[in-house]
């Protein structure tokens, strides 16, 4: 027997509608809850610290008995570590891009993209160990002052470990640029060199930049690659040799000791990780709007 | 009369499908000729052999030989990257890159690697005033061609070809997606062009073979049925299917 009459079928239509607009609704619930406890915590935590020596004092101490809350040293730490995971990722994942979408047959296509995706899918802690125990020794070895802790060899990780997010990204992008394009290159004498990088790149490049952003965005909130191997000193420097602290390993430091909740240090992990949010917050805008401009010129 | 192309017993397939058979033609210096035929007979196969752009196509498959001023265009010497430069293709939709005015039209001739400001700006100018555009775009060179209306855009496109100074032009239904202003600027663009460089160009459009062309070439179902000069071709065709295919697109 059916009882699928034409108007139950219709209430249950708006039902399921129903259904799905609440977990949209829920997830936008999290995400401005969670921004809204971040805010509250950090607004405390304001009221006890001037929000200028917090922004521009390089010193980071909350943890000695003479605190200094200078955020520089992780801003520059988190930094550090990022800019050397891009000059890996992204000239590197261009180029396998480039590779995949212009060069590389089906038959290549096929079996290396699962090769990228089940690098992207391996933890991060394993990335983290492999930087501490294999590519900082295998680096001292080079670079003799090289300390045991340091920012370049989790940040060389750390670019390899984002490289299949810049390549599916980027490839996405190239892809997207119509076949006519490359017609029109190739029938003006172009060599397929100059079609790739001349034509198809510059023609992808809102999308390659929104690709960048999203890998920046990445790199800056990654944590527990730099928190086991980047060390746990907060230091105002650029030099990638020595220990440095990011925003996301001291937040870890904090949480995983045994910081008495409601004290100054305990909030400061609040006022820090606002700034994280807020830094990959524009940075998501940034990549948002960029790959919206890129689906406009070919719509 | 010498001629730009002596094509001969050309063969073109892809996979098992044999979409142009057998065809051996001569194709006269700087006049223009037009390719006629109904939907899917090879005509843009045909157009394709001739600058190699069917090279690029996987799975597609060519006998038989086309020499261009004599010399056969797939001999070892030849490259097809030097070829295309010889012999311009555009398109039956306006596809500019998403670049400036400019830089579309200077495209061509800084892969060639020409660096010199003075020297592009004297060349973009020249190829855009070939193509009739220059008036137009004169003041807004660094703006995006997207910004330029279709008819404009093939234009460009034109330009853009026009600009590494090829001897042929090939245009594969240049003025499908345009409105009659649009294609009546065209086919005055290439009247004047015509004194200069080779046209060959496959049209759909009855008038527009009439109009323009010099000598015409009708292909059905992949072989050329009839070839010759356009006004004997249009009123005493010598092949019955030549003249129910024309008859019928006169109405
Ligand atoms: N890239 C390709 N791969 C496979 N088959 C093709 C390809 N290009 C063309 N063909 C086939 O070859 C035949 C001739 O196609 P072609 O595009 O040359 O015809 P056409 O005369 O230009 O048609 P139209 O007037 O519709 O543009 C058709 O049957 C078509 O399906
Ligand atoms: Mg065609």
């Amino acid at each position: 027997m059916t009882s699928a009459t034409p108007g139950s079928s219709h209430v249950k239509e708006q039902m399921v509608g129903w259904a799905f607009k609440l977990c949209g609704l829920l997830s936008l619930f999290v995400t401005v809850g969670i921004a809204v406890v971040l805010f509250a915590e950090a607004a405390h935590f304001f009221g006890e610290v001037s929000v200028v020596e917090f922004l521009f004092g390089t010193e980071w101490t909350p943890l000695f008995t003479e605190k200094h809350f200078g955020i520089l040293p992780l801003v520059l730490g988190t930094l550090l570590v990022s800019a050397i995971a891009m000059i890996v990722a992204i000239p590197l994942g261009i180029l396998i891009a480039v590779y995949l979408s212009e060069y590389a047959s089906a038959r290549v296509r096929r079996s290396l993209k699962p090769i990228l995706e089940i690098l992207a899918s391996i933890p991060t802690i394993v990335f983290g160990y492999f930087a501490l125990l294999s590519v900082t020794p295998f680096l001292q070895k080079i670079i003799p002052g090289l300390s045991g802790f340091n920012a370049l060899s989790p940040g060389i990780v750390m670019g390899i470990m984002i490289l299949p997010f810049v390549v599916s990204l980027t490839d996405d992008a190239m892809t997207a640029v119509p076949h006519s394009l490359r017609m029109a290159a190739y029938g003006l004498g172009s060599t397929r060199l100059q079609v790739a990088f001349r034509v198809v790149l510059p023609s992808a490049s809102s999308g390659v930049i929104a690709a960048c952003v999203l890998a920046v965005s990445r790199a800056v909130g990654e944590t527990m690659l730099v928190a086991i191997a980047a060390g746990m000193r907060p230091t105002f420097t650029l030099n990638p040799l020595v220990p440095v602290q990011t925003i996301t390993a001291y937040i870890v430091q904090v949480s995983l000791g045994d910081t008495p909740a409601g004290t100054l240090e305990y909030r400061s992990i609040f006022a820090v990780a606002s700034v994280l949010f807020v830094l990959t917050f524009i940075l998501n805008m940034l990549a948002q709007k960029l790959r919206a401009s890129f689906k406009f010129t070919y719509a | 009369m010498s001629n730009a192309f002596e094509i001969k017993n050309l063969n073109i397939y892809y996979n098992g499908l044999h979409a142009v058979k057998n065809v051996s033609i001569d194709i006269p210096h700087t006049l223009i000729t037009a390719i006629i035929g109904a939907s899917g007979c090879g005509k843009s196969s045909f157009l394709r052999a001739m600058n190699r752009m069917n090279d690029l196509i996987p799975n597609s498959r060519r006998t038989g030989e086309i020499l261009f001023h004599g010399v056969d265009i797939h001999q070892p010497m030849m490259s097809e990257v030097t070829l295309r430069r010889r012999i311009g293709m555009v398109f039956q939709k306006p596809n500019p890159f998403p670049f400036s005015i400019f830089d579309n039209v200077a495209y061509g001739l800084r892969i060639q690697g020409m660096r010199d400001k003075a020297t592009l700006d004297q060349r973009v100018e020249e190829s855009l005033r070939r193509a009739a555009l220059w008036p137009e775009v004169k003041d807004r060179l660094k703006q995006s061609a997207f910004a330029l209306s279709g008819g404009q855009q093939q234009r460009l496109c034109i330009a853009r070809t026009l600009a590494v100074d090829p001897e042929v032009l090939l245009l594969d239904e240049p003025c499908a997606s345009l409105d009659p202003t649009g294609t009546a600027r065209i086919e005055e663009l290439l009247q004047k062009l015509e004194k200069e460089i080779t046209i060959i160009i496959v049209t759909h459009n009855m008038q527009q073979a009439k109009r323009l062309s010099d000598t015409v070439g009708f292909f059905h179902l992949g072989e050329l049925v009839e070839f010759g000069r356009t006004e004997e071709m249009f009123e005493h065709p010598r092949i019955q299917l030549t003249r129910d295919y024309i008859m019928g697109h006169f109405g």
